[in-house]
């Protein structure tokens, strides 16, 4: 069948990336991550920066705006919890299209331009939505109290299907609430499908196409391909794998703020991407995991951890070291994570990914003597007179 | 002149026809997807993509049309396309190289392989600008070779080029232009004789253009 025809190697990845994300809760543990709250996080974060990358990664354009379909996709899954069902299943299908249709006149727009002005017009769009938010669609958005269930909403099939219970109700799916690791492995299942469809879209010629227009747009157009609806269906795509991962945070918490869109946000994501590698499957991945844990765990360490963490040490020097430690830590996360990021883009300009890639060729290299395929250096192809 | 035909300028006056169809006004590639294929004088490349997905690309043009968001089956199982790539990466000897970066290929390599690109399309006009710029006496000649060995296949080709042996070995028709007009114009042996060419051959770099058929 077309639909699971992938590569041998493809299906590799596949299957030691649902590992991975399926023992997460037990290997987080020592890291003191394992909690669903965070796990939750970890799993949407990376369907937004897998999503973000099909556009950037495949196609070289630098969205700028990108936390605007997550908000779009939070605010149409709430919508969804108050006018019809708490069932998760619809307020996701929802959000996606919403945020699928969004993209496609967002895109429509900003693709009439490339490189600096493609990005500072995705921007200039996500503000947009980010103060109509706060301004004009207060009815829709609820402004700064954000969107949140209330006791009066009409929930118009769950009424239908039964008495409605006391309280507020949380997501569900088929009438099931999620509890424990439940939303978690909910979320983690949409992370291997949207995992899956990358796949796909990495390995087909479609995606060949998209790398290609990212190689020498030019080259595409005098090659006989219209490069527009290319790029416009990439940034469609990654659109609805925001408003999915956006749907998703509605679904583990059924309130949606306006700040999810703010251009903090969408830079967020393009941190996640050029952190664990553009262009890779897996980098942005591991990006965003690297970020939610730096927000959500060193965060909120402290002295008295610090101290505990370096009471292997001579008392007279854990002192010093705990005081200048600190600074990186609690509060000062921003700091660690910054002076990460720079490292990582000095000395590994294709994130975390190339630094991998770069111990697998040390081992390689010490076993057989076949020569790494070092990258290229690509030169910028100027155009013919 | 190549720029006007593939719709990279706008002529000052006139249209540019082929087979009784306009081009002017076109976009590169709708002329493109109508037959028209050109190679660069600089080789405009993919420089992050293989060799052979360099060369399966434009079959992927010529059969899928402008776009199509082909996404069911993987690059690897497109057969087809993949077997034809590897035949035309054969006929311009890069075969062996053809999992290689296109971006680590020498300028020479590039032009072949710009080549190859072009030539998967099956074009009904193949429009090179100066093919063998810069390339060694050797390379010329290896170049020489493969495009008469498309001559003999019947496409038309149009050559822009200065170095006459070149000219001279794949003409059947030549226009020479200098400033901007045509100084001459007919079959090589004519064309060779003509004095205003000599003239404007020995006192300057103008450029000769030719087209063989």
């Amino acid at each position: 069948m077309d639909l699971f025809n992938l590569p041998r190697r493809d299906w590799i990845t596949f299957g030691l990336f649902a590992l991975v994300v399926v023992t997460m809760p037990i290997w987080l543990t020592p890291l003191g991550a394992s909690y669903p709250g965070l796990l939750q996080k970890f799993a949407i974060f990376a369907i937004f920066a897998i999503g973000f990358n099909i556009l950037f990664g495949l196609t070289g354009y630098l969205s700028f705006g990108h936390a605007a379909f997550l908000g779009v996709g939070s605010y149409t899954a709430v919508w969804s919890f108050k006018l019809l069902t708490m069932d998760a299943l619809p307020a996701i299908m929802f959000a996606v299209i919403v945020s699928g249709l969004f993209a496609l006149v967002i895109g429509y727009l900003s693709l009439r331009r490339t490189g600096i002005y493609f990005s500072i017009l995705t921007l200039a769009f996500a503000q947009m939505c980010y103060n109509l938010a706060y301004s004009v669609l207060t009815p829709i958005t609820n402004g700064e109290t954000s969107l949140q269930l209330t006791l009066q909403d009409p929930r118009v099939i769950d009424s239908a299907l039964a008495a409605r219970p006391e309280g507020l109700p949380s997501a569900s799916i088929f009438g099931h609430v999620f509890d424990g690791f439940e939303g978690f492995y909910f979320c983690a299942a949409l992370l291997l499908i949207a995992f899956f469809i990358a796949l796909k879209i990495f390995s087909s010629p479609f995606g060949m196409m998209l790398r290609a227009i990212k190689s020498n747009q030019t080259r595409m157009n005098y090659t006989g391909f219209d490069t527009k609806p290319y790029a416009l269906t990439a940034f469609v795509i990654s659109g609805m794998y925001a408003g999915l991962a956006g749907a998703l945070l509605a679904v583990t918490d059924p309130l949606a703020g306006a700040e999810r869109m703010q251009w903090t946000a969408s830079g967020e994501v393009v941190l996640m991407t050029i952190l664990g590698g553009v262009g890779t499957l897996i980098g942005p991945v591991i990006g965003a995991w690297l970020i939610k844990y730096f927000e959500n765990i060193f965060s909120a360490f402290n002295e008295q951890v610090l101290t505990r963490f370096f009471s292997f040490l001579p008392p007279e020097i854990t002192e010093p070291v705990v005081t200048i430690s600190s600074k990186f830590v609690g509060e000062g996360w921003h700091l660690t994570l910054g002076l990460i990021f720079v490292l990582v883009v000095v000395f590994l300009p294709g994130g975390i990914m190339e630094g991998v890639r770069r111990i697998g060729a040390l081992f390689r290299r010490t076993t057989p003597p076949s020569a790494p395929a070092a990258r290229p250096a690509a030169p910028t192809i100027q155009p013919a007179e | 002149m190549l720029n006007v035909i593939i719709g990279r300028l706008a002529p000052s006056r006139g249209a540019v026809v082929f087979d009784g169809k306009v081009l002017t006004g076109k976009k590169p590639h709708q002329i493109n997807q109508m037959g028209v294929v050109r190679v660069f004088q600089t080789p405009e490349i993919f420089p992050e993509l293989s060799v052979l997905q360099n060369v399966m690309a434009p079959a992927f043009a010529k059969r899928d049309g402008a776009f199509r968001i082909n996404i069911w089956r993987s690059l690897e199982s497109e057969r087809g396309i993949e077997e034809e790539a590897n035949h035309i990466l054969q006929d311009v000897g890069l075969y062996e190289r053809r999992s290689h970066h296109a971006g680590a290929l020498s300028r020479g390599d590039k032009r072949r392989m710009e080549l190859a690109m072009c030539l998967i399309q099956h074009p009904r006009l193949l429009l090179l600008d100066e093919p063998t710029a810069g390339m060694s006496r050797h390379d010329t000649n290896t170049t020489i070779e493969l495009l008469k060995k498309i001559k003999a296949r019947g496409m038309t080709k149009v050559i822009i080029e200065h170095d006459m042996h070149v000219v001279f070995s794949l003409a059947d028709k030549i226009s020479v232009l200098a400033g901007g007009r045509i100084i001459a114009e007919g079959l090589p042996r004519r064309v060779r004789r003509s004095e205003k060419v000599q003239e404007a051959y020995l006192g300057g770099a103008h450029r000769l253009e030719e087209a063989t058929h």
